[in-house]
């Protein structure tokens, strides 16, 4: 990699041990690319120096004394133990895996709680943002246009390049880290223009309206590019936040999907030839009645007992217009008492959520509203539950791999009638 | 650990078929092991349990099995930006493959075999998953980009093998 006078100053030590060896990890890491050069990035969004009870374990370390060491060893995969000073960029932490008010509705117990909270504090004092969320740009982080940024979080990373037009690669723990203290990443991918194209191009033949029809064309979309970027045209309407936040979470979970363009809807999308950077595509697919019926089934093969335990919602972390939603169908009833419901969101929109009454009507109807996690990131159900009903493809594809359990997969509404019944009547309109 | 592969170290070299692949340096070093073959890509985190070397997405074609000292062949990454601290993890709990020899670079693999610190090797001559089956002794020259492939003559066809 050719590195500027600054960079290579940063990789010689002359700007303190950290830096160093945050820049020798980016340097690696861009060499394992292929990359030439790095770029100035000016929004990074991590989880610097996370402490779970592994990395504790493995390193012999109390959470008071853990930071350097974890910072250091783990995120910066250095051998040598380095001060982690002041970050050098706009940084801010997504989310754990404890929610700090909920933690004993999740079933964690106080030691993890406090293991989050000292790491939390040792960030925030280095003067990263502790946003807490798979969300950040609901929570007051929006990138400007072509703004370089290094991200983590896959459904952030699409969100960020396809809708608001900034540039990120999926990044890791490790690089976000190592970018945080260095301001740079490397120049590769998504930073670059010719990167940003469609290669595929996917018609889509059946209306596409609602949230959880935009989440299976997203499930759907995933699979067929994996990690290439689509341009999808035809009937897709209705676009949202919230069902681009879906849309992209659910392509990111089937596949790698970073980035997508939507004809005559996304930025860098004004036309289809604009899309496909004037080249013809390599792939041309349709999504009709019949891939939105598979894909629907595909979604729900993962359980078979209709009897509903337990109904998570949240994934991605809920926009506060779906907890209005969530909070209209739930008002003046109870969910059944076989049955629990968590909702999770970010401390930003809770915190409205909180000033709306919707917390407390979520809480009256037997439900808790919960932050900074949610259930496949923190590995936490209730105690015994067996079947889930979730909203989300996201959440669909990852949580009965990781807990064991069913899931059914429907719109918020079939979710919430589950909730109140303890049974799963959801369908495909 | 640079420089040619010694024919000693390679197992049951002398009976068996070697077919020698050239490609690209990911991360460098030298490794050699049992291939475990996927067409599959793989999800890091929410897609293997670090702490057992396993894959657990529900419909992997590697669903179950074990990656744990084997020379991974892979299409490549995909899902949560977790997938390198997930690896990463394998590396501290001893469960990490020995290689990695993928076809499609991105960062979340570029950066998941570097703080792994296993051998890996990209952009091949020729097709890795059209030629190397589960059970392949495997040699991965990671500083010369090299992947050599020995054939015993029993090695399996898939996964369903293993």
């Amino acid at each position: 990699m050719k590195l500027t006078d600054g960079e290579q100053a940063m990789l010689d030590g002359r700007e303190g041990k950290a830096k160093q060896k945050a820049m020798d990890l980016l340097v690696r890491y861009g060499e394992a690319l292929g990359a030439e050069r790095f770029v100035d990035t000016t929004n990074v969004a991590g989880v610097p120096a996370y402490f779970s009870p592994v990395l504790l374990d493995y390193y012999k370390v109390a959470p008071d004394d853990a930071y350097d060491i974890i910072y250091s060893r783990f995120d910066l995969d250095s051998d040598e133990i380095v001060e982690v000073p002041r970050m050098m960029t706009n940084s801010c932490a997504l989310q754990g895996g404890v929610d700090a008010e909920g933690w004993k509705t999740l079933g964690k117990d106080y030691e993890l709680l406090r293991m989050s909270e000292r790491s939390e504090a040792a960030s925030a004092a280095r003067g990263i943002r502790i946003l807490k969320t798979c969300t950040p740009y609901l929570a007051g982080n929006v990138p400007a246009r072509g703004e370089h940024c290094a991200w983590m979080e896959s459904s952030a990373v699409v969100y960020c390049n396809s809708v608001l037009a900034a540039r990120t690669n999926t990044e890791g723990r490790e690089s976000t880290s190592a970018a945080m203290l260095t301001g740079k990443i490397p120049d590769w991918g998504f930073h670059r223009e010719e990167c940003r194209v469609a290669t595929h191009h996917i018609k889509v033949d059946v209306e596409v309206s609602s949230v959880m029809d935009w989440g299976m064309l997203g499930y759907f979309v995933g699979a067929v590019v994996q990690e290439r970027v689509p341009v999808l045209t035809g009937l897709i309407s209705r676009h949202d936040l919230i069902r681009h936040k879906h849309f992209g979470a659910a392509a990111a979970s089937s596949g790698g999907v970073e980035m997508y363009h939507l004809e005559g809807i996304t930025p860098e999308a004004s036309t289809l030839e604009q899309a496909l950077g004037g080249r013809p595509p390599q792939t041309v697919c349709s999504y009709g009645t019949a891939e939105r019926r598979r894909i629907y089934e595909e979604l729900n093969s993962r359980a078979s007992d209709p009897n509903v335990d337990f109904v998570m919602l949240g994934c991605p972390h809920a926009a506060l217009e779906q907890l209005r939603e969530i909070t209209a169908l739930l008002h003046g009833r109870r969910i059944s008492t076989h049955c629990n419901l968590w909702v999770f969101t970010s401390r930003a929109i809770k915190a409205e959520a909180d000033a709306l009454g919707y917390t407390q009507i979520i809480r009256a109807a037997g439900g808790a509203l919960l932050t900074d996690t949610c259930s496949s990131i923190a590995q936490a159900v209730p105690p015994g539950t067996k079947v889930a009903a979730l909203d989300s493809a996201k959440q669909t594809h990852y949580l009965p791999a990781i807990t064991g359990i069913q899931a059914w997969f429907g719109s918020t509404a079939d979710c919430i009638n589950a909730a109140l019944s303890g049974r799963w009547t959801g369908a495909l309109a | 650990m640079t420089g040619a592969i010694p024919e000693t170290r390679v197992k049951s070299a002398m009976d068996a078929t070697k077919i020698v692949l050239h490609g690209r340096k990911v991360v460098g070093g030298y490794a050699e092991g049992e291939a475990l073959v996927t067409r599959d890509t793989i999800s890091g985190w929410g897609g293997i349990n670090p702490l057992t070397g396993t894959v657990i997405e529900t419909r992997h074609e590697l669903h179950g099995h074990s990656f744990k000292d084997k020379v991974l062949v892979f299409p490549g990454a995909k899902g949560s930006s977790g997938w390198s601290a997930a690896f990463h993890i394998t590396r501290i709990t001893g469960t990490a493959p020995k290689a990695f020899v993928f076809n499609e670079m991105t960062t979340k693999i570029a950066l998941g075999a570097v703080v792994m610190r296993i051998p890996s090797v990209t952009d091949l001559d020729q097709d890795p998953l059209q030629l190397i089956r589960t059970g392949d002794w495997i040699a991965v020259d990671g500083d010369r980009g090299i992947v050599e492939i020995h054939r015993s003559g029993t090695s399996g066809h898939g996964p369903t093998s293993i």
